[in-house]
């Protein structure tokens, strides 16, 4: 006969371990959608974040932040180049990537990556970027020899119009961009939530308010890397920070932070009273498996502490140093990125550390090498800071004029779109 | 003059990008051409699914966990043979007495599913005492009408055929994993050789011959029932079943996926 009590036990036992039941094709050992696709919210999270605080420039004319719009803009960019990489080492065919946009299934959240992410390239990074350079890129081509003119003169494309006329266009342009910008930032990363948004199959993500939580999480985890970036490269090149630009970022940064916290707790809120079936797991899920990144990590240390910290800057700070000042923002843009890092690792591990039978948690190991280990995904998150810094020494040369008093970030006249 | 030149640029380049989405949707009509021939070319002359509508049922109580089934599926479509792999699976449901005093009706829920059920199930681990009641559930795709795996699947690999089944085009398929999320059942796997989804076909190439999946036809006790909805024979199977069980229900009903897979006798325990 086919049973055999001492093989399938042997079997049961290979099996990786399950806490109570979950469907045979579940139990595997490590999730299906594992640590790349963890990074792959975080990054384009800070794509739109960082985006966000520049448009508060060109938008919405908050003259302080200036000093920060480029750096701004560039991290943007460069997260955005690494965005659709996790994605396309997790596919089982990349080599098929391509299908995606030839022959999208228009049904599909993710069939609209594709579309989403060259719209926002295209349409609004790379063209917001090139008006806003364009008259730079002139003035560079012509003062820099060499390969840095070369790539200058090349990034002109030609047009080597700088009358004021152009310049004018080139702003309007800018600004016009970066109000076609905003939604697309808010469409790109919340398109990102809907993605997990929209599977009833999982308690833990079909969510409705999914996608505004994805939108917030990455203001604030977008604006707590402009501001970190700002005061690293500050530090770098021994220039002194714009304290009025770092307390205006810190004001927003802030304020993200309370609506990004409120909407977290009303989805905790709304599960725990409406308590549907999935409400016993989803709790046991918190308090056990996810209860250091969950708890601690996303919950304290990401929302609770730099609240705190931040508020009372909010209520106390001119009577602080502007030393403490300095450190209270490093140390609370910091804690929002781990958070935010530990945020996405809930959403995307938690929602598959329990079975869709709601009768049992799986375990995850989490690899150190392989291409689904821990150090690929520090590579990718690693990556687009490595590409920044090509971004930086190209695109906001020191030698700049310092028209700011010597700030990094501060732009050549003319491109102030807003102003 | 540089002004209207750069305008023109920009419209000309919008205009690009309109056209790419206009032709969109020509290039969903070709690859569904393309597909449906595909399709038809791996069906046997004459068999057209428009004229079939399979639906599948089981009877909780038939069932005896013989696994028969599992390794009837594994055999017939290459399914790899690790624990992690089934297009068809058996669970045990073991649902213990209350505590005498506690006000329940029902004690513990206990299940399990050892190697998906393909070799049986060892005694339970539940003392016969304790127990109240005992039943297997043998599980495999729902067969959605309105399946959540190819609403999300992003190059449409998976799709759904007018005779009622899902089928995963493992040529096209690129392997992200999204059906497997959205499967609210479970039923989907990443095969680890093809590194594409895979699922349960309804076996397509026996019953578009004419013969039963492989897992109603090695059933020795009748729990699996299959048929055909818009060709029915008065002694059809399928009939007698849901004249006898008029209130048989399909699995996690909420969520709208509306299974065309139909079991009897079903606790509510079972999800």
């Amino acid at each position: 006969m086919i049973m055999n009590p001492q093989l399938t036990n042997s079997i049961v036992e290979i099996l990786p371990r399950v806490e109570g039941f979950a469907y045979p094709n579940e139990a595997t050992t490590h999730p299906l959608w594992s640590v790349l696709i963890v990074v792959y919210p975080y990054v384009t999270g800070l794509v739109a974040g960082a985006f966000i605080m520049a448009s508060l420039v060109r938008v919405f004319n908050v003259k302080p932040l200036e000093p920060v719009y480029r750096l701004s803009l560039l991290t943007s960019l460069a997260f955005l180049l690494c965005a659709p990489l996790p994605l396309l080492f997790h596919l089982g065919h990349p080599e098929r990537c391509f299908e995606i946009m030839m022959t999208p299934h228009l049904s599909s959240p993710m069939a609209m990556f594709g579309f989403v992410y060259a719209w926002y390239l295209m349409a609004v990074l790379l063209l917001e970027l090139w008006f806003d350079y364009r008259k730079d890129f002139v003035e560079w081509s012509k003062a820099e020899p060499g390969l840095r003119g070369i790539i200058y003169r090349s990034f002109t494309l030609g047009v080597h119009d700088v009358s004021d006329p152009a310049v004018q266009l080139d702003a309007r342009m800018g600004r016009i961009i970066s109000i076609i910008g905003i939604p697309s930032a808010f469409l790109l990363h919340g398109y990102v939530g809907f993605i997990f948004g929209s599977i009833k199959a999982n308690p833990w993500w079909g969510n409705v308010l999914m996608p505004i939580i994805f939108i917030f999480s990455a203001i604030v985890s977008g604006m707590a890397l402009c501001v970190f970036l700002y005061m690293i490269l500050s530090w770098a090149r021994r220039t002194p920070i714009d304290m009025d630009c770092l307390d205006q970022m810190q004001k927003f940064l802030f304020f993200a932070l309370v609506v990004d916290a409120a909407i977290e707790s009303l989805d905790w809120v709304h599960r725990l009273y409406s308590a549907d079936e999935s409400i016993h797991i989803l709790k046991s899920l918190a308090a056990g498996r996810l209860f250091y990144t969950l708890l601690v990590g996303q919950a304290f240390c990401g929302t609770l502490l730099p609240l705190l910290l931040l508020g009372a800057i909010q209520l106390f700070g001119r009577q602080m140093a502007v030393a403490v000042r300095q450190r209270v923002y490093l140390a609370s843009s910091v804690l929002i990125l781990v958070g935010v890092l530990a945020m996405r690792w809930n959403v995307v591990i938690g929602g598959q550390l329990f079975s869709k039978s709601l009768r049992g948690f799986m375990d995850y190991k989490l690899e150190f090498a392989g291409h689904e280990g821990w150090l690929a995904s520090l590579g990718l998150l690693l990556l687009p800071f490595m590409i920044l810094a090509v971004f930086v020494k190209l695109f906001l040369p020191l030698s700049a004029p310092p028209q700011g008093g010597g700030l990094p970030a501060m732009k050549p006249s003319g491109s102030t779109g807003a102003a | 003059m540089k002004t209207t030149l750069t305008r023109r640029r920009i419209l000309r380049a919008l205009s690009g990008a309109v056209a790419g989405l206009l032709s969109l949707a020509a290039s969903r009509k070709a690859k569904a051409a393309v597909q449906k021939m595909l399709v038809a070319s791996h069906t046997p002359k004459g068999y057209d699914p428009t004229k079939h509508k399979w639906l599948m049922a089981l009877d909780v109580e038939r069932c005896i966990g013989c696994g028969l089934c599992v390794e009837a599926c594994k055999t017939e479509n290459n399914v790899p043979l690790g624990p992690n792999y089934f297009r068809t699976w058996i669970e045990r449901y073991v649902i213990t007495k209350p505590e005498p005093g506690s006000g329940e009706l029902r004690g513990e829920v206990v299940v399990d599913s050892p190697n998906g059920g393909m070799h049986g199930f060892p005694s339970s681990l539940v003392p016969k005492e304790q127990i109240l009641k005992s039943f297997y559930v043998p599980k495999l795709c729902n067969l959605c009408e309105h399946s959540p795996c190819s609403q999300v699947c992003p190059v449409g690999a998976t799709f759904d055929t007018p005779d009622g089944a899902v089928l995963v085009d493992p040529k096209y398929c690129i392997g992200c994993g999204f059906c497997i999320q959205a499967c609210p059942y479970g039923c989907r796997f990443m095969n680890p050789i093809t590194k594409t989804a895979e699922k349960c076909s309804l076996c397509y190439h026996r019953i578009t011959r004419g013969l039963k999946p492989a897992c109603v036809e090695v059933c020795p006790t009748e729990a699996r029932v299959f048929g055909d909805l818009k060709n029915q024979a008065p002694d059809d199977p399928i009939q007698r079943f849901l004249g006898k069980n008029k209130a048989a229900q399909s699995l996690k009903a909420h969520l709208g996926t509306g299974p065309r897979v139909l079991y009897a006798d079903l606790d509510k325990e079972v999800r």
